[in-house]
C-alpha cells in the first residue's frame, strides 16, 4: 500500500514537468520603460502558470531594447515606437529577418493644470503650442498666461510620437522642458499654472486635467479613456511592440499568444493600457 | 627570513596588478569615450537609409542640415531663400503617394513605389523628396540633394539641439556647454562661502561635542543618492522658487545650481576643515603670544597657511557639481535654449547623456553626439584636475 502511494507520488511529480515542458518559455526581454511594468507582469503570471519558464524582463529604453536584440543578447525587444529604417538594415545585414508584434496600445493623453479653465484643444492648436507658435493661453480661449510646454526627452518613444502624429513632423520648441520620466511629467505639470504636457493614460491622476482632443479641426472633441481608446474614436493611441528574429521565433510563440489571448488582454486592461481588441 | 621576503614580493605583485588594471581600465574608457564620440564628424546629419532628392532641373546642390530643417518645419517655402530659383518647395514623403497615385499604378505589393517616386520627382520642378533609399529607382532621374558632414565648428558653435529631428538632426551643442557652465558657476558662488564658514566654525570655533555631532551629519549628506536631492529638489526648492520670484517656470537654473550647491557641501566642507586643522598650533600660539585676537590669528595666519587645501577642496566640490546627472535632470527643466538669466530652465551636458543615451540607436549618429558631448565634459573635468594638481605642486615648492 505504502509503496503504491510512493509510486503514484513519483509517477505525478514525473508527470507535472512533461506536461508543463511544452508551455515552458526561458527568455529575456528588454527595452522600453513604457512597456516595462506591462511585460513585468506578463512574466509574472507566465512564469507562476507555466512551472520551469524563466522569463525576465529588463528596462532601459526603446534603443537600448532594439541595440540588444542586434548583438543577440536579448530575445526580445519591447519598443514603444516602430523600428527604425537604419536599426532593420542593421539586422537584415546581421542575415536576420525580424518579428514585429503589436501587444497592446496605450493612449497618450494631453495633460494641463487643473486650474486651467481651457478643456480641448484642436490638432492644429497642439500643434500651435508644441512648436512654440502659440505661446499664451488667451490664443486658445484661456486666460493671458504664458504657456509652459513640457515634453518627454528626444530620444522617448513617446516624444516621437506626439511628434510624428500631432505635430506634423515639426518640431518641439527650443523652449519646451524636457523631463526625463513621465512622473516628472506629471509632478511638473500639477504644480506649474501655465503647464502643458503629455503622458500615458494609465500616468492621468487627479493632479493633473487631460484635455479632450480633436482630430476634425474641432467638429467633434474625444476625452481620453480606455473605451474611447479601444473604439479608436481618441486619436492620440499609438502600439506597443515586441521584436524579435525568427531564429527565436518558436521557442517565444507560447509567450506572445499568451499575451495575445484574452487573458493577457484583461492583464493589458488591468495594467491601464488598451487591450487590442 | 626567505618567506617573509617572499611574502612582500608577493604584496608587491599585487599592488603592482591591481594599480596596472586600474589604469588600463581608465586607458581604456577613455579610448572607447574618444573613439566613439570622434566617429560623430564623420557621420552624415542624414539618418543612414534615407535619400533627399530634387528635379533635375534645381539648381541646389547642396544643403546644410539648418537650411532643411527650416525647410520641414515650414519656415523656408521657397527655393530662393536657399539659392535657388523662385519655384515653391513642394514637400514629398512616400505618404503622399497615395493620394497622387492610384493603387493600380502602386502596384499590388507596392512594388512600382520606386517608379512612381521618380515620376513624381520629375514632374513636379520645386519638389524636395525625402525618402528610403530602397524606394530609389534604377533610373532615378532627380538629382540627390548632398548634406554635408558635421563640422567640429558646427557642432560646438550650432545652438540647436534637436538630435531625433527627420530628415536631418540638428547638433549644436553651445546651448548645453553654457547651461552647464551657468549651473556650475552659480552653484559655486552659493557653495564656496557656505563651505568655508561652515568648515572655519567646525575647526575653530565649534566645542567639541559640536563637531563630534556635526561632522558625522555633514558627512552622511555625501552618502545620499543623488536621485533623492533631485527629488527634493523637484518638489520643494521647485515650487519654492516659483513662488518667491513670481515665475512661470519654476525649474531653472538657480533650482538646479541650489541642488548642486548642497551636493557640493560636504566635500568642500570636509576637506577645507581638514586643511585648516593641518595648520601647526605653534603657529597659532606665535599669533596669540603676539598680542593678536583669536579672528586675527584665524584670518590673517591660520586660512592663508591652509590656503591651498582649501581651493582643492573647492575644486574637488566643484568636479562632482560639474558631473551630476539625476540631481540636475530632474529641477533644471532640460530646455536646450541658450540660457538669458538664472531664472529660466537650461540644460546640462550630464543630464542630456542621462536622459538620452538609453533610447539612442546603437552606433548611430545620436549615440556618436552623445559620446561627443562626454569628450567635452572630460576635457571641462580634467582641466579642474588640472587646476588642483597645479595648487598642490604650489604648495609643496
Amino acid at each position: 500500500m505504502k509503496k503504491s502511494v510512493v509510486t503514484l507520488f513519483l509517477a505525478i511529480s514525473l508527470l507535472i514537468p512533461v506536461v508543463t515542458n511544452a508551455q515552458k518559455v526561458v527568455c529575456k526581454i528588454k527595452g522600453s520603460d513604457t512597456c516595462l511594468p506591462l511585460s513585468q507582469r506578463f512574466a509574472e503570471i507566465y512564469n507562476k502558470n507555466n512551472a520551469g519558464s524563466g522569463i525576465s524582463v529588463v528596462g532601459g529604453g526603446s534603443g537600448v531594447g532594439i541595440a540588444a536584440l542586434l548583438s543577440g543578447t536579448t530575445d526580445i525587444a519591447q519598443s514603444s515606437r516602430k523600428m527604425k529604417m537604419d536599426e532593420k538594415l542593421k539586422l537584415q545585414e546581421g542575415g536576420k529577418s525580424v518579428k514585429e508584434v503589436i501587444i497592446a496600445y496605450d493612449a497618450l493623453a494631453i495633460i494641463v493644470h487643473p486650474s486651467n479653465p481651457v478643456s480641448q484643444l484642436t490638432r492644429e492648436q497642439l500643434e500651435g503650442i508644441f512648436t512654440g507658435k502659440l505661446t499664451n493661453w488667451k490664443d486658445v480661449g484661456g486666460p493671458d498666461l504664458k504657456i509652459i510646454v513640457y515634453s518627454r526627452e528626444t530620444s522617448s518613444g513617446t516624444y516621437d510620437f506626439i511628434k510624428e502624429h500631432v505635430m506634423n513632423k515639426k518640431n518641439f520648441t527650443a523652449s519646451a522642458l524636457m523631463m526625463a520620466a513621465t512622473g516628472a511629467v506629471v509632478q511638473s505639470v500639477s504644480q506649474t499654472k501655465g503647464a502643458i504636457g503629455y503622458v500615458g493614460l494609465a500616468y492621468v491622476e487627479k493632479e493633473v486635467k487631460a484635455l479632450k482632443v480633436s482630430y476634425d479641426k474641432g467638429k467633434t472633441y474625444v476625452a481620453p479613456n480606455v473605451s474611447t481608446a479601444m473604439s479608436r474614436k481618441y486619436p492620440v493611441t499609438r502600439p506597443l511592440y515586441y521584436y524579435f528574429t525568427n531564429t527565436v521565433e518558436a521557442k517565444v510563440k507560447p509567450l506572445v499568444s499568451f499575451i495575445l489571448s484574452k487573458d493577457g488582454q484583461n492583464i493589458v486592461l488591468a495594467e491601464g493600457f488598451v487591450p487590442l481588441s | 627570513m626567505k618567506f617573509r621576503k617572499a611574502i612582500e614580493k608577493f604584496s608587491e605583485s599585487i599592488l603592482f596588478a591591481s594599480s596596472t588594471v586600474t589604469t588600463i581600465a581608465v586607458l581604456f574608457i577613455v579610448f572607447f569615450l574618444f573613439k566613439s564620440g570622434m566617429g560623430l564628424f564623420s557621420a552624415s546629419p542624414l539618418e543612414d537609409g534615407y535619400a533627399l532628392a530634387v528635379n533635375a532641373s534645381n539648381p541646389v546642390k547642396q544643403l546644410t542640415s539648418r537650411q532643411i530643417k527650416d525647410i520641414f518645419n515650414g519656415d523656408v517655402t521657397n527655393w530662393k531663400e536657399v539659392g535657388g530659383s523662385d519655384d515653391a518647395i513642394q514637400l514629398f514623403t512616400i505618404d503622399e503617394l497615395s493620394s497622387n497615385y492610384t493603387e493600380e499604378q502602386l502596384g499590388a505589393s507596392l512594388e512600382h513605389i520606386p517608379a512612381c517616386v521618380n515620376d513624381y520627382v520629375s514632374k513636379n520642378k520645386g519638389v524636395f523628396a525625402f525618402f528610403e533609399k530602397r524606394f530609389l529607382d534604377k533610373s532615378f532621374s532627380g538629382r540627390m540633394v548632398k548634406v554635408p558632414n558635421i563640422t567640429l565648428a558646427e557642432f560646438l558653435n550650432g545652438r540647436e539641439w534637436y538630435p531625433t529631428a527627420t530628415p536631418v538632426a540638428q547638433f549644436g551643442v553651445l546651448p548645453l556647454i553654457l547651461g552647464t557652465l551657468w549651473v556650475t558657476f552659480l552653484a559655486i558662488l552659493i557653495a564656496i562661502p557656505v563651505g568655508l564658514i561652515t568648515a572655519i566654525y567646525l575647526a575653530e570655533i565649534a566645542g567639541d561635542r559640536m563637531r563630534r555631532f556635526l561632522k558625522p551629519v555633514i558627512e552622511l549628506l555625501a552618502g545620499i543618492p543623488s536621485i533623492v536631492y533631485g527629488f527634493f529638489g523637484l518638489v520643494v526648492i521647485v515650487p519654492f522658487l516659483q513662488q518667491l520670484f513670481n515665475l512661470p517656470v519654476g525649474e531653472t537654473a538657480l533650482a538646479g545650481s541650489l541642488v548642486l550647491a548642497i551636493m557640493a557641501l560636504p566635500t568642500i566642507i570636509t576637506i577645507a576643515e581638514d586643511a585648516i586643522r593641518s595648520a601647526p598650533v605653534s603657529l597659532k600660539e606665535a599669533s596669540l603670544a603676539l598680542g593678536a585676537s583669536h579672528w586675527q590669528s584665524l584670518s590673517r595666519v591660520v586660512i592663508p597657511y591652509a590656503k591651498s587645501g582649501i581651493l582643492a577642496a573647492f575644486i574637488l566640490g566643484i568636479g562632482r557639481a560639474i558631473g551630476e546627472t539625476m540631481a540636475v535632470l530632474l529641477v533644471t527643466g532640460n530646455a536646450a535654449t541658450m540660457p538669458s538669466s538664472v531664472l529660466e530652465p537650461v540644460r546640462t551636458i550630464p543630464a542630456t547623456i542621462a536622459g538620452e543615451l538609453g533610447e539612442a540607436p546603437f552606433g548611430g549618429t545620436h549615440f556618436k553626439a552623445l559620446f561627443a558631448l562626454g569628450i567635452i565634459l572630460f576635457i571641462i573635468t580634467f582641466v579642474f584636475n588640472t587646476l588642483v594638481e597645479v595648487i598642490k605642486s604650489k604648495k609643496s615648492s
